[in-house]
């Protein structure tokens, strides 16, 4: 259902809209952390943020409510709230809109969070060619300690409360959560095994959150119109999926864009409504719903679930691009909703060029540190560039499904599968298309991954 | 001859240092205030900061080599990278990357002659609402269009 808001998007476009001023005129700023800090307890903030059912932002879609609740303080240590802002996952540019055009938000969401998990600390780990990003939160958090929201003492409680910006060094890999915190503490950004988890051992061994910056940023808002509300403005809130959120579309559109909306919204509408349509009214070839890592869907894919206990039950018959966009909904279709960010190809795009494309991605993205990672995505390249080439048997191709399967299930973190399933999505749905590179019908010479030429208008 | 932060660039690794827990943490923030002054990372500026933050050289070396935001050689005075995934490459990052090449006379990984100019490839970089793009030095270009690339690429031939 295409319901547009603008509550993490009020002072997108504003003349000086990411300063304190605009925020608290325009978007009723830090009236949700004051209200908390000064009337809550941190137990009832947690179980009012349950109510909003905000589902992670940055890709798993974890319960956000649920994962504060896993932290218990520590009789010595302190606790960490850490901020995901590596936003590297290909098609996903929505994180990067907060920071840059309302990075207040992200700020006061971490007070709140801090509050609520009993950390005085967050680290906002930003990638570190995100140069305007980091300037922008740097500048948010010396405008709110100015003013007393942030610093010894937030809205005259005496809960201390800091937020202090990190920056990695360029790895895809460092969004991995473990990774992350590896990174932060100054080591190569390699995965960590899990367990202990987070909340048990974090950063620097200390109880630690890891919440994407979206999620974070989306809490002012929720505590700002009751988090039962807010959970409500969704369509499919009695999927526990609630709230609004950000929705990015890329590749061949028309109008390419991060859009706010209620969660719900179909492939169809942030296609064709938000985006546009397609450059020069192209009939759509594929869409990828949420980020490299997530599995290609078809335009002419159809709905199959007559179990009537499915979540997808309702819309059993019905195109893909009509099922709102949910993080249950869209793993039931079996793929993944992934980052909220989709990248759309029109008709005559080359999937078995997108394959290649993502798999040298991968290949150079992984850390080494697991086998059936480092080594399979290394052959899903070497047989995707064969594939290219034109020297790919049909036996090599066949071994692909192997390859990708041998890595499911067998590594430290989740790059594996996310190399994993959206290899195996490729062969699965365009099996047609790959056979005939191998059978000298089709040659990458020929691949088009563009619409038109670049630069013809 | 062995490497020292500049006296500015000292006060400000004191500052990140009060951030942290640990003198660890603060090991890629130092690693790129040394990049800042001294383009790359050699073995001098390693052991200046292990020395700094009482890290061996061994674990500030595998740090370096694990991040591609570290230079391990010297590169051009200006950087630029063609983001080349999937988003971007379908909205032209190939012919975008093409033409740089071209009109630099050098291949993706290399640095013009004189010096100036050192072209290389990323992954995405969370622009991809507004491809296809690149970075230079640390601004982002979108939505380009070959005049636009001549515009830039003129100004830093120029510089
Ligand atoms: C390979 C890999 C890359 C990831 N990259 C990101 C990222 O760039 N940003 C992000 O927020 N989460 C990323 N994640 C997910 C994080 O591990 C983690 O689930 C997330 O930060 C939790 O926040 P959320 O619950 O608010 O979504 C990545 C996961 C994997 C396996
Ligand atoms: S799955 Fe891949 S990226 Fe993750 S830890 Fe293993 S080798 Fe590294
Ligand atoms: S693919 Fe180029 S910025 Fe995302």
């Amino acid at each position: 259902m295409l319901k547009q808001t603008n509550y993490l998007t009020k002072v997108y476009g504003l003349p000086e809209g990411w300063t304190l001023p605009v925020y608290e005129r325009e978007a009723k700023g830090y009236q949700a952390a004051r209200k908390v800090l000064t009337t809550m307890s941190p137990a009832e903030v947690v179980n009012e943020a349950k109510k909003a059912n905000i589902r992670g932002r940055g890709g798993a879609g974890f319960p956000m409510g649920v994962k504060w609740s896993f932290m218990r303080p520590h009789p010595t240590k302190p606790a960490y709230l850490v901020i995901n802002a590596d936003e590297g996952e290909p098609g996903t540019h929505k994180d990067r809109t907060l920071m840059e055009l309302n990075p207040h938000a992200v700020i006061e969401g971490c007070i709140i969070g801090c509050y609520a998990i009993g950390a005085h600390t967050a680290y906002i780990y930003v990638r570190d060619e995100l140069h305007l990003s980091k300037a922008r939160l740097w500048g948010a958090i010396k405008e709110a300690k100015a003013k007393g929201y942030l610093g010894k003492a937030p809205f005259g409680k005496d809960y201390p409360v800091d937020v202090i910006v990190h920056t990695g060094a360029g790895a895809y890999i460092c969004g991995e959560e473990t990774s992350l915190l590896n990174s932060l503490e100054g080591r190569r950004g390699e995965p960590r095994l899990k367990p202990p988890f987070p909340a048990q051992a974090g950063a620097f061994g200390c109880p630690t959150t890891v919440n994407n910056l979206e999620t974070i940023a989306t809490v002012p808002t929720a505590f700002l119109l009751g988090c039962e509300e807010f959970s409500k403005l969704s369509s499919i809130h009695h999927l526990n999926d609630g709230g609004v959120r950000l929705f990015g579309v890329n590749g061949h559109v028309k109008k390419p864009g991060v859009y706010e909306c209620a969660v719900g919204l179909t492939l169809r509408e942030l296609i064709y409504d938000l985006g546009g349509g397609l450059i020069d009214d192209k009939p759509l070839h594929s869409v990828i719903p949420g980020g490299s890592s997530t599995p290609v869907l078809r335009a002419d894919e159809i709905v199959n679930a007559p179990d009537e206990k499915n979540p997808l039950h309702p819309w059993h018959g019905k195109s893909v691009l009509d099922v709102p966009m949910g993080v249950d909904t869209f793993r039931n279709m079996g793929t993944m909703l992934g980052t909220c960010c989709a990248t759309v190809m029109a008709e005559g795009t080359d999937p078995v060029a997108c394959f290649h494309n993502l798999m040298r991605f991968y290949r150079f993205e992984s850390c080494g540190q697991c086998t059936p990672c480092r080594e399979g995505s290394g052959w899903l390249f070497r047989i995707a560039e064969k594939l290219m080439e034109g020297t790919c048997t049909m036996e090599e191709l066949n071994s692909l499904h192997d390859i990708a399967n041998g890595i499911m299930g067998n590594t430290i973190c989740a790059f594996g599968e996310g190399t994993a399933m959206p290899a195996l999505g490729y062969i699965k749905k365009f099996r047609k298309e790959f056979e005939a590179y191998v059978r000298g019908e089709r040659r990458g010479a020929d691949a088009k991954l563009t619409v038109k030429p670049w630069g013809e208008a | 001859m062995s490497f020292t932060l500049s006296p500015e660039r000292e006060r400000e690794l004191a500052e990140i240092l009060t951030r942290y827990p640990t003198k660890m943490a603060a090991c890629i923030p130092a690693l790129h205030l040394c990049q800042e002054q001294h383009g790359y990372i050699d073995d001098d500026v390693i052991q200046w900061v292990a020395n700094r933050l009482d890290l061996s050289p061994a674990h500030v070396k595998g740090v370096v080599t694990f991040y591609t935001l570290f230079n391990k050689k010297k590169v051009g005075k200006h950087q630029i990278w063609v983001c080349r995934t999937l988003p971007c490459a379908l909205r032209g990052a190939n012919d975008l990357l093409a033409y740089c090449e071209k009109r630099l006379g050098i291949k993706e990984g290399e640095t013009t002659p004189d010096g100036k100019i050192t072209l290389r490839t990323a992954e995405c970089l969370a622009s991809c609402g507004t491809a296809p793009m690149m970075q230079v030095d640390k601004d982002y270009y979108e939505n380009l269009t070959p005049a636009e690339v001549d515009k830039i690429l003129d100004r830093l031939q120029r510089d």
